[in-house]
């Protein structure tokens, strides 16, 4: 909930403030949730979008003349400069809340959580098996790629090498995708799955009154902070 | 008095032209074990989509004749109705996982789940399976991460969670090594024993249909060519003109009389059934 408020926060709000305050949430959850180095490749995976940012409304945001310093022919504005901070931070702090959401909340206990409060098992299996068709399908593509190459395929090398390369990758790939779908759905139908009963929790999650509290107060407060601000009745700096 | 009775059951898959079984008819009581075996095509898995209700209810198509799942036409059930009477196992382990759950707990009591059970008869019913299954060890392990035998019991246990009163096979030993294929055999015999469960067993590996059926019955073309006693017909001269391959003890006792000998003499009663 804290990463959701979060990550609300800093994409809606413009400004210093929300995008700093966030950052600053997701720091202490990150050191109380002890998620170290764990949390590391997120981090780094926002640097290349974040340089892009920063280049990009630095040197050539539109109408802006107030010039800070100049490389070659492009020149750093500081309207740029600043545009480029805020929306950094406010990328920066969205990323990583999502990313706290991520690294606190296994997807097996969300989706449980959320077919526990009347979330349909389809939707709930669809959520599920998206996430973990992932993983799958990328071994598969090894796979294909590595039988493929041990027939003489050559995937790798020049461009126009690993573009002929993909056709016959894709093929396989996508037969038999649709070949396991056919088999996965009878053997989902053999175990029940369209039946219209409601389904025993077997994975009881400890939910006690004050979190209960905390959340819904977290959950409020943000949606205020949120009007307020695009109404006009808060100017945050 | 039967569990699956097929009578004339004829079925054509959609679009296609042909019937990929004809007029096919067999029955199988409580706590009998039933082997088919037959040449690749031969219309054996096809057999089992019917005989479990999947064809046409799941997938489409058209059938004819009669296919009683439990005394109730195949028809008249949904698939979750029919899932509840007649589990199926199909050779590939890895689409027999929902691919949602975490533990091999989990996985087997998706089911059951499924079925609005409680939590005390899903605990049992899991244990129950694992047993049976000999998963136990493997309870709280991925199960994207277990090997092919492994998966292939836990798919098996998965099933047999559901207390079907049939259970249609289909190769389920295919991507097996000889010591998995033993442990899908040891599982299916307890579960014929101990639960009175009807198996249906599709297996181009005969020794298997050797150990476990009381019957088999060899389809060519679609068409039922012989049922009869296990021994009868996996003795059959005829099996390898259909391309089933006949058990070990059978092609051996064979080399032994083409050699001029006499089986029981050289082999013993060892080979033999």
């Amino acid at each position: 909930m804290i990463a959701l408020c979060t990550a609300a926060l800093a994409f809606v709000l413009r400004g210093w403030l929300a995008p700093i305050v966030a950052l600053a949430v997701v720091g202490a959850t990150v050191a109380g949730a002890r998620l170290g180095r764990s949390f590391v490749p997120f981090v780094l995976a926002t640097i290349p979008l974040l340089i892009s940012i920063v280049l990009i409304n630095s040197f050539l945001y539109p109408g802006a003349h107030d010039t800070v310093f100049t490389i070659g022919p492009f020149r750093a504005t500081a309207t740029g400069l600043t545009v480029a901070g805020q929306a950094s931070l406010r990328i920066l702090a969205f990323a990583l809340s999502v990313a706290v959401f991520a690294l606190t909340t296994p997807t097996d206990d969300l989706l449980a959580d959320l077919e526990r409060r009347g979330l349909g098992r389809r939707a709930s299996f669809v959520v599920g098996a998206a996430i973990q068709t992932i993983p799958r399908l990328a071994a598969r593509a090894g796979e294909i790629a590595d039988s493929q190459r041990a027939r003489g395929l050559d995937t790798q090398g020049s461009l126009w090498r690993r573009v002929r390369g993909v056709v016959p990758l894709a093929a396989p790939m996508i037969s038999g995708a649709l070949s396991e779908v056919e088999e996965r759905t009878m053997a989902l139908e053999a175990r029940a799955f369209s039946a219209p009963t409601r389904r025993a929790t077997i994975r009881p999650m400890p939910d006690d009154p004050a979190e209960r509290l905390l959340r819904w107060a977290l959950g409020l407060a943000t949606i205020v902070l949120i009007a307020a601000t695009v109404t006009g009745h808060l100017a945050l700096p | 008095m039967s569990v699956l009775a097929l009578a004339g059951a004829r079925y054509q898959y959609a679009g296609a032209t042909d019937w990929a079984i004809d007029g096919i008819s067999m029955e199988i009581a409580a706590g009998e074990v039933v082997g088919v075996c037959g040449a690749n095509d031969a219309g054996k898995s096809t057999l089992c989509l019917v005989a479990a209700g999947l064809a046409p209810g799941s997938i489409g198509g058209r059938l004819e004749g009669s296919v009683l799942i439990g005394g109730t036409a195949s028809r008249e059930l949904t698939p979750y109705a029919a899932a509840e009477r007649c589990g199926i196992l199909f050779q590939n382990a890895s689409t027999q996982l929902t691919g949602t759950t975490t533990t091999v707990w989990e996985e087997i009591a998706f089911g059951p789940r499924n079925l609005g059970l409680g939590l005390a008869a899903i605990v049992e019913r899991v244990e129950w399976a694992m047993g049976l299954a000999q998963v136990g060890h493997l309870v709280d392990r991925q199960p994207d991460r277990l090997s092919g035998g492994q998966a292939q019991l836990v798919a098996l246990a998965s099933v047999i969670a559901m207390r079907p009163a049939v259970l249609v096979l289909d190769e389920p030993t295919s991507q097996l090594d000889p010591a998995g294929t033993r442990l899908i055999g040891q599982t299916l015999a307890a579960l014929a024993r101990d639960s009175g469960t009807a198996l249906l067993i599709v297996e181009h590996k005969t020794d298997l249909l050797d150990e476990l059926c009381q019957r088999v019955a060899v389809v060519n073309r679609g068409r039922l060519v012989l049922e009869g006693p296990a021994t009868t017909v996996l003795e059959d001269s005829r099996l390898e003109e259909w391309g089933v391959e006949a058990p070990s003890r059978v092609r051996l006792a064979a080399a032994v009389r083409a050699r001029g000998l006499d089986p029981q003499t050289v082999l013993g009663a060892g080979p033999e059934r």
